[in-house]
C-alpha cells in the first residue's frame, strides 16, 4: 500500500516577469512504512514537493492522494486538520514553540487533536524517554542544543502519531555526530512505529540511512534507486 | 486547546517583559484616569443637583393641581395635615416644609421691582436646606410670624432701601384685590447666583397667609428624601396619601435642565473614556503589532502543525485580553486607593469663585461610583479588543511557508 502518491505533479513559482520551476511533472509514490530521501542541489525542488505532500502548499496541476484522501484539492482549514492529525513535520530549524519546554512542545500538537491531559502526559513522557531526553523534558528551546532541539521536534511528530513524516533538511544546521544520532533516531523509529520517513537533504553523510534516494533536477526526478541494505 | 492557548497567551505577554509593562503602564494610568475624572465629575454633578435641589426646593413637590400653570394664591392648597402629614413624617422624607409662593411688587421710595416672595418658615426652610446661604447684613426671619422682610443685596442696591428701611410689598388676594403692606427689612442676603438676589424675597408665612387673606393656605409643599436618584417611589407614596386635588411631582420633572444634567454626566464619562481609549489603542495595537511581528516564524510554525487560524486569532486577542485585565485591575484599584481618601471633599476656596456660575460650593466631594469602574472596563475591554482585532488578524493570515521563511 502506498503512504503518499503524487501524480504529475508541477509547481511554477512567479517572480515579478520571471517564472520559476519548482515541480515538473513529478509522479511518486512512497510506500507506507518506507524511508525516503530527497536529494539534489539547491533549488531542484525538494522543498517544494515535501511542502505539497504535506498540504503547506498546493501543486499547480497533479493530484496527490494521502492514504486514500486527495488532498491537493483541500481548502485551507480541511490542510490544517490534515497537517494536524496525519502529517508530522521536522523543519531545518525553528522546530519549537520558544515559550514552551520540550515536554510542552511534544504535547502541543497533541493537544491541538484535542488529546487528553493525562493520554498526552503518558505519551509525552514514552517518546521523550524513548529519543533519550527524558531528563531535557522541562527545559526551553533555548536551553537545548541544536541537536536536541531536532529530537524534540521528531518527538513531536512521533507522538501525534501521523501518517507520514516530513523533514527538510533535518541535519542542515547539526554536526555530524548530532546529525548521525538523529538518523539513527529516524531509523529507529521507522523500524519501531512503521511511520513513513521522507526527508529532503543535500547532506552526504546522511542519504545513506535512507532505503530509497529519490534525485531531484530542476523540478524533475532524476533518479530513483532503492538500497535495501540500507545502514543499520 | 483552551487551556494551551492561554498558557502560550499569558507567557508570549512576558516575552518582553519591558514593553508589557510600559503598555501595563499606559492602560492601568488611563484606567486611572477614566475613572478619576468621573469620580470628579460625580462629585461636581452631585453637588449641583444638591444645590439645585435647595433652590427648587424639593426632590418633590406638592401643589394644588392648576398651580403650575397658573401660581397665583387662588391656586393654593391647604397646609398639610391628616395622612399626608403622616406620610411627610415617614422615611424616605428627611424635611418639609409648607410654603407660600406668590408674584409680588416691592417698592421703595425710589424704585419698585417684581419678584417672587416667600412666605416661609424658617425652621422647616432651614432643614431643607433653602434659605439664602448667606446674611449680609442684619438676620433671617426669626419665625412664620415674623413681620419682617429679608431681601437680596442686589435688590436692595436697586431699590435704593437699606436695613431696616420699610419698603412696600404688594401681591394679590384671592379676590384679585390688591393687598399691599409697609414692612421693615429685617435682613439682607447674597444668593450663589447674585440674579437670584433680585428674584426672591421672604416674608413670614403666617404673615403673608394673613396679608392675603389666605390663613391655613400654602403654594406648595416642598419634600426632601435622602436618595435624589430615585424620587418615583417617594412621588407615588406621597400622591396617595395627597389625594386627587393635588399634585405630586418629582423635581427630575419639575427642573429638566437639572436632571438631564445627570443624564449628561453619564454621556460625558463615556466620552472621556472612549477619547482617552483611542490614545492608548494606538499603544496596544503597536505593541501587538509588534509582538505579531517578532513571532511569524513561530505562527507560521503553529500553523503548520496544524493550528488553525481561528486559534492563532484568539491567541493574540487573549494576550492582548491578559494585557487590558491586568491594566484594569491596576488601574481601577489605583483609582480606588485615591478617590477613596478623597470623597470626604477637596478644597476648591481657590477657584470657588469660577465655581459658583454653576452652582457649586466651595467642596467638591469626588465619588466612587461602581458603575463608572464597569463603564470604564467595558469600553477598555471592549475596545480593546475590538483594537486588537487588526493585529491578530493579520497573524492568523500569514501564510506558513512565507512565515517560516521569513528572518
Ligand atoms: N515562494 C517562492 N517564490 C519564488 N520562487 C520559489 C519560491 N519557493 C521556491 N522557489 C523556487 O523554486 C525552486 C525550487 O525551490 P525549492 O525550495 O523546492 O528547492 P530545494 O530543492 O528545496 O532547495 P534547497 O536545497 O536550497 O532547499 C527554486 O528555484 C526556488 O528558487
Ligand atoms: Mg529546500
Amino acid at each position: 500500500m502506498s503512504a503518499i502518491h503524487c501524480r504529475d505533479l508541477c509547481k511554477t513559482f512567479h517572480q515579478g516577469e520571471e517564472e520559476i520551476t519548482g515541480l515538473d511533472h513529478v509522479s511518486l509514490d512512497i510506500e507506507a512504512g518506507s524511508f525516503v530521501a530527497l536529494v539534489g542541489p539547491s533549488g531542484s525542488g525538494k522543498t517544494t514537493l515535501l511542502n505539497a505532500m504535506g498540504g503547506l502548499d498546493r501543486p499547480d496541476s497533479g493530484e496527490i492522494v494521502l492514504g486514500d484522501t486527495r488532498i491537493d484539492t483541500l481548502d485551507q482549514g480541511e490542510l490544517a486538520d490534515l497537517r494536524l492529525n496525519r502529517i508530522g513535520f521536522v523543519f531545518q530549524s525553528y522546530n519549537l514553540v520558544p515559550v514552551l519546554s520540550a515536554r510542552e512542545n511534544v504535547e502541543f500538537v497533541m493537544q491541538l487533536q484535542g488529546v487528553g491531559a493525562q493520554e498526552r502526559a503518558a505519551r509525552a513522557e514514552a517518546v521523550l524517554a524513548e529519543i533519550g531526553l527524558e531528563g531535557l523534558s522541562g527545559r526551553r528551546p533555548a536551553e537545548l542544543s541544536g541537536g536536541q532541539q531536532q529530537r524534540v521536534a521528531v518527538a513531536r511528530a512521533i507522538a501525534s502519531e501521523p501518517q507520514l513524516i516530513l523533514a527538510d533538511e533535518p541535519t542542515a544546521n547539526l554536526d555530524s555526530h548530532s546529525a548521525t544520532q538523529l538518523m539513527e533516531l529516524f531509523v529507529h523509529l521507522n523500524r519501531e512505529h512503521k511511520v513513513t520517513f521522507v526527508m529532503a537533504t543535500h547532506d552526504t553523510r546522511v542519504m545513506r540511512y535512507a532505503r530509497r534516494v529519490v534525485s531531484l533536477q530542476d523540478g524533475r526526478i532524476e533518479s530513483d534507486q532503492r538500497t535495501p541494505e540500507a545502514v543499520e | 486547546m483552551g487551556a494551551g492557548i492561554s498558557r502560550l497567551a499569558w507567557r508570549n505577554l512576558w516575552r518582553n517583559r519591558r514593553r508589557t509593562l510600559i503598555m501595563l503602564a499606559a492602560v492601568a494610568v488611563g484606567v486611572w484616569a477614566m475613572v478619576f475624572m468621573s469620580a470628579m465629575m460625580r462629585g461636581m454633578v452631585d453637588e449641583m443637583v444638591r444645590s439645585g435641589l435647595e433652590q427648587l426646593p424639593g426632590m418633590v413637590q406638592i401643589h394644588q393641581r392648576a398651580y403650575r400653570d397658573d401660581p397665583s394664591v387662588v391656586n393654593s392648597m391647604p397646609s398639610p395635615e391628616g395622612t399626608l402629614q403622616a406620610a411627610l413624617a415617614e422615611p424616605p422624607v428627611t424635611a418639609w416644609a409648607a410654603r407660600v409662593r406668590v408674584p409680588a411688587m416691592v417698592a421703595s421710595a425710589r424704585a419698585s421691582r417684581g419678584l417672587t416672595l416667600l412666605g416661609v418658615d424658617p425652621a422647616a426652610e432651614r432643614a431643607l436646606g433653602s434659605v439664602p446661604p448667606t446674611i449680609s447684613e442684619g438676620r433671617f426671619l426669626e419665625d412664620e410670624h415674623d413681620r419682617g422682610v429679608v431681601l437680596g443685596q442686589r435688590l436692595v442696591e436697586r431699590l435704593e432701601s437699606d436695613l431696616g428701611k420699610r419698603v412696600v410689598i404688594m401681591s394679590q388676594d384671592p379676590q384679585n384685590d390688591v393687598a399691599d403692606r409697609g414692612v421693615r427689612v429685617v435682613g439682607i442676603y447674597k444668593a450663589r447666583l447674585p440674579g437670584d438676589e433680585e428674584r426672591f424675597a421672604y416674608a413670614g408665612r403666617a404673615a403673608l397667609q394673613e396679608l392675603l387673606q389666605v390663613p391655613g393656605q400654602v403654594s406648595e409643599v416642598a419634600v426632601m428624601a435622602t436618595d435624589y436618584r430615585r424620587p418615583q417611589a417617594l412621588v407615588e407614596h406621597l400622591a396617595r396619601a395627597a389625594g386627587p386635588q393635588l399634585e405630586v411631582l418629582p423635581w427630575t420633572e419639575l427642573d429638566p435642565f437639572l436632571s438631564s444634567m445627570l443624564d449628561l454626566q453619564d454621556g460625558f464619562s463615556l466620552v472621556f473614556m472612549v477619547v482617552v481609549f483611542l490614545a492608548l489603542s494606538f499603544g496596544l495595537v503597536n505593541t501587538l503589532a509588534m509582538a505579531v511581528f517578532e513571532r511569524i516564524r513561530e505562527i507560521g510554525l503553529m500553523q503548520a502543525l496544524g493550528m488553525r487560524p481561528g486559534l492563532i486569532l484568539r491567541q493574540v486577542l487573549l494576550e492582548s485580553l491578559y494585557l487590558l485585565l491586568l491594566g484594569l485591575a491596576v488601574g481601577n484599584g489605583a483609582a480606588w486607593l485615591t478617590i477613596k481618601p478623597l470623597e470626604s471633599g477637596i478644597e476648591l476656596s481657590s477657584v470657588a469663585r469660577g465655581m459658583e456660575m454653576f452652582a457649586m460650593g466651595a467642596t467638591l466631594y469626588p465619588a466612587l461610583y461602581w458603575r463608572d469602574m464597569v463603564l470604564a472596563t467595558v469600553v477598555v475591554l471592549g475596545l480593546g479588543v475590538l483594537a486588537s482585532l487588526i493585529p491578530a488578524w493579520r497573524a492568523a493570515r500569514l501564510d506558513p511557508i512565507r512565515a517560516l521563511n521569513s528572518h
